[in-house]
């Protein structure tokens, strides 16, 4: 069965971009335009990885990973936080709310792609 | 897997472009003295999410502004930075140049590179002046110095081209390291990575040479202690730096980590040569007297080993074939692996060993458990919130203007059909054809419904207008050191997607007229007992078929005076006792001004005339009101589309032709003694007190008629502009709804003809440009001057 991801990001294009290769090589893709929309998506179906923007309306990022690591069935599932920053602090603040890893952007569609072939396989 | 990333530009182009017209909006009710943080947030988004885009998509010019931009807002909403007014006029500008950024992309139209560097400096030093010193992280991403505006459509791929180098260094000074990548920024994109023990790693990636690389080191330090490798990276994407590039080298087949003790630079960089044969390599960081690389490469490891052995003693190697290149971890304080863009912070949490469907099971049971405290308190607000946006997404969807051009054009079609079918179906006995005829009827009124659903794709609001005159407004009333307050009413208001492009032009002509000579300075204003802030209001709403546009300021009034002067001096045809109205009017003469100085807003002439030929090529009608000293209103009438219009066929000989509707007064047949000719003018008809110029339609076109003498045939009075004029014509046919087709495209511009249309019968009519033959019929006959 097709492993399904749930992509958050309020950039539409960008949301598409990494839908359109994420889908081209296999994978469900779900997407959501902020946090809130992402983790009632993600409630609603249980996805295999989670890749979330930072800074969103409604809800940000950490704030979606914060809630989706409170699910009894989120804790294990890897979630990367896309982000524009690579600075420790960031990455800390990352870490401390439970996201797996973090991926810098921007990226290329192939290099998206290595990296959730090396994390959900 | 290659995917094409100009597939998703047009979405970030709309996106973008939305992004923008929210941050001005914001930016322009931005309270400076107390900003709301919602809204500096949201503006700061935009930049953000702009930004994100820009450097994915490769389109780096935008990157480097959003970047600054979004810098200096993060820190005056994080209340580290006050908000000035200046900040806000510098966004503005911002804003602008980043507009025009896009449309360089998109369109391929010219960027104005010096205002680019002008508004990046200038957000630097606004960036240095707030916070002391501006600690810009480094952009995330290669910025390329060329800024090279190209359309989409001839380069899709506006990536950086260039090779990679990785630059090692011996042990250096701090600040000689700094230096050092200062020089090599000349070249390229460079990036620093700090090694254990003191050493650095730059990588570079350029167009420039090997040799000219060593020649910039050399003015730093000994060449000799540099280890250059240049990288076998394949085209790099825009984003990916030289060392991103690498490790996505090492998706595909097996990777190795070699470990090598006591090896020479020297030898090290031939064995990285020797390697790059198999696959990819990669450097990693030094430890002790131990180096590493990482080898992506299908080989086995044998092969491996026998490369190696060229170089080195192979006792002094060992190859580790790599589960996951993911093993290969570098030391960074919260990861436990970091390739620089990308890390863990733990290992990859084991797949899930229960299966995906009893994961279902537990979720639905947990739905069904209510008794879940925290979780069920908010989760009625959420649903509300999915609701709104679920709804968000599908209510509206993009859809290419050619698309709804082409649906337009076949309704077009089929309202000609369901004519015809009308037509041929009304001589039928309605006793012997009833279910057949009740059948036509119910198909014209669908047709009716189908025609103006599909129209209503084509309107748009006119807030699509409106919303571009707030900045204007504030922008022109700085320079001119006046106050206005501008408001829009019915914003909300549609129109025909083709009027509203068109309507821009003249509206920002009427807008800029009031606030350069209609709203007055502050100090006049109180001298005259007004409020200083003057104001100015734009306002759109529906009046019977045509939607009405007013540009009304409370300045200060047209002046008769100066206007008739003006108008004497001008050599205009004028009367002192002429009404208001028509006087108003004067000031849409050719190049008429009365503006005391021109100024570089308004004033040189042009324009009135320009503002009213566009209107009326709409079909719209432009009128004045106003009092000398209480402002003035200038109220446009449009007709609600172009694409459909009521027209009264009439027949001249064997042709049939469609008058617009909205230019007919009246018809007559006149008495024969009514019609008289007078020397050098042509013929006049008296129409109750009034004597019309007289157009025989059939010389206009050179057409065969039923009758030459008008008192046979039917006078149609036509009014445009306030001037009249009776058209003689045969017989009238009938009074119906036309598809205007334009001729142009099919044929070519005709004197006279807007337009054509097909008939009911399947023939075709032209449709007259009732404009255009009246002053044609003027231009033979002087305006007549009996009374």
């Amino acid at each position: 069965m097709a492993k399904t991801i749930l992509t958050v990001d309020d950039s539409g294009s960008l949301r598409q971009m990494v839908a359109f290769s994420l889908n081209a090589a296999g994978y469900q893709v779900i997407e959501a335009v902020d946090g809130e929309d992402g983790l009632n998506k993600a409630k609603a179906t249980l996805v295999d990885l989670v890749l979330t923007d930072q800074n969103m309306p409604n809800m940000d990022g950490l704030t979606l990973i914060k809630s989706l690591r409170s699910l009894s069935n989120y804790q294990k599932v890897p979630i990367l936080m896309l982000t524009t920053e690579s600075s420790d602090e960031v990455k800390a603040l990352g870490k401390a709310a439970g996201a797996t890893g973090w991926l810098v952007k921007p990226f290329d569609p192939k290099r998206l792609l290595d990296i959730v072939q090396r994390v959900i396989g | 897997m290659t995917i094409d990333m100009s597939q998703f530009y047009q979405v970030f182009f709309d996106e973008s472009d939305e992004l923008l017209a929210e941050a001005e909006r914001l930016l322009l009710e931005l309270d400076i003295e107390n900003p709301a943080s919602e809204d500096l947030n949201a503006i700061f988004r935009a930049a953000h999410s702009i930004k994100g885009g820009a450097a994915t998509f490769g389109m780096n010019d935008m990157t480097e502004i959003t970047h600054v931009l979004e810098n200096l807002l993060d820190r005056i909403r994080k209340n580290e930075m006050a908000l000035t007014a200046e900040h806000v006029d510098v966004f503005l500008a911002a804003k602008d140049i980043l507009k025009m950024q896009l449309d360089g992309h998109r369109h391929g139209a010219a960027v104005d590179l010096d205002a680019v560097s002008d508004i990046k400096m200038t957000l630097q030093n606004l960036a240095q002046q707030g916070g002391g010193q501006a600690h810009l992280p480094p952009v995330s991403q290669p910025v390329s110095e060329v800024v090279q505006p190209v359309a989409v459509e001839k380069q899709p791929s506006a990536h950086p081209a260039g090779k990679g180098y990785l630059i090692q260094l011996p042990e250096l000074p701090e600040k000689d390291v700094v230096a050092l990548t200062a020089e090599l920024e000349l070249l390229g994109i460079v990036e620093k990575k700090p090694l254990k023990d003191g050493k650095h790693i730059l990588s570079l990636v350029t167009d420039e040479s090997l040799d000219n690389i060593v020649a910039i080191c050399s003015f730093v330090l000994d060449p000799d202690d540099l280890i250059i490798t240049e990288q076998a990276a394949g085209p790099v994407a825009a984003g990916a730096s030289a060392v991103e590039a690498s490790s996505t080298a090492m998706d595909s087949g097996k990777s190795f980590l070699l470990e090598i003790s006591d090896l020479s630079d020297k030898d090290m960089q031939t064995l990285v040569s020797e390697l790059e044969l198999l696959g990819k390599v990669q450097q990693q960081p030094v430890s002790g007297n131990k180096q590493s690389l990482l080898l992506a490469t299908e080989d086995s490891k044998e092969n491996i080993l026998a490369v190696s052995s060229f170089v080195v003693d192979v006792d002094k190697l060992t190859v580790t074939q790599q589960v996951h290149a993911v093993a290969a971890a570098s030391p960074v304080s919260v990861s436990t692996f970091d390739e620089g863009d990308f890390g863990l912070f733990d290992s990859i949490p084991a797949p899930v060993a229960t299966p995906q469907i009893s994961q279902h099971e537990t979720k639905a049971v947990e739905d069904n458990n209510a008794a879940v405290p925290v979780e069920n308190k908010r989760v009625a607000p959420r649903r509300e919130a999915d609701k709104a946006v679920a709804s968000q997404e599908t209510t509206s969807i993009r859809v290419g203007i050619e698309k709804v051009d082409q649906l337009i054009n076949l309704v077009g079609e089929l309202v000609i059909t369901q004519a015809m079918i009308e037509q041929r179906t009304s001589t039928l006995d309605p006793m012997l054809h009833e279910r057949l005829l009740n059948s036509v009827g119910q198909l014209t009124r669908n047709t009716r419904d189908l025609q103006e659903a599909v129209m209503s794709i084509r309107m748009m609001p006119m807030d699509y207008v409106f919303s571009r005159f707030p900045r204007m407004v504030r922008d022109l009333a700085g320079k001119l050191g006046k106050k206005v307050e501008f408001v829009t009413n019915g914003a909300a208001t549609e129109l025909d997607k083709g009027l509203i492009e068109r309507i821009v032009d003249p509206l920002t002509h009427l807008v800029r007229n009031s606030v350069d000579h209609g709203i007055e300075s502050p100090e006049i204003r109180s001298a005259a007992g007004k409020n200083p802030v003057g104001r100015l209001s734009l306002s759109a709403g529906h009046q019977g078929g045509n939607i009405i546009i007013e540009v009304s300021d409370d300045g200060a009034g047209l002046n008769r005076e100066r206007i008739l002067n003006k108008a004497k001096s001008s050599g205009l045809n004028v009367s002192d006792n002429m009404p208001d109205a028509d006087v108003w009017q004067l000031i849409f003469a050719p190049g008429f001004s009365t503006a005391e100085k021109v100024t570089d807003v308004s004033g040189r002439g042009v324009g009135m005339d320009v503002v009213k030929r566009n209107i009326t090529a709409m079909g719209g009608v432009v009128d004045i009101r106003s009092a000398f000293g209480y402002g003035t209103t200038i109220s446009i009438s449009l007709p609600l589309t172009l694409a459909i219009l009521d027209g009264m066929s009439v027949r001249v000989g064997d042709e049939v032709y469609i008058l617009p509707l909205s230019f007919v007064m009246e018809s007559l047949q006149p008495a024969a003694d009514d019609v008289k000719d007078v020397t050098g003018q042509g013929r006049l008809v008296k129409v109750r007190e009034d004597y019309l110029p007289l157009i025989p339609l059939y010389q206009m076109f050179n057409i065969e008629p039923l009758y030459r003498e008008p008192e046979k045939g039917i006078l149609v009075v036509l009014q445009v502009d306030g001037k009249k004029a009776a058209l003689f014509v045969d017989e009238l046919v009938g009074q119906q709804q036309v598809v205007v087709k334009n001729l142009e495209s099919n044929y070519r511009k005709v004197a006279g003809i807007s337009g054509a249309t097909i008939l009911g019968d399947g023939g075709v009519s032209l449709i007259l440009d009732v404009a255009n033959l009246l002053r044609s019929s003027r231009q033979l006959i002087t305006e007549p001057s009996i009374h």
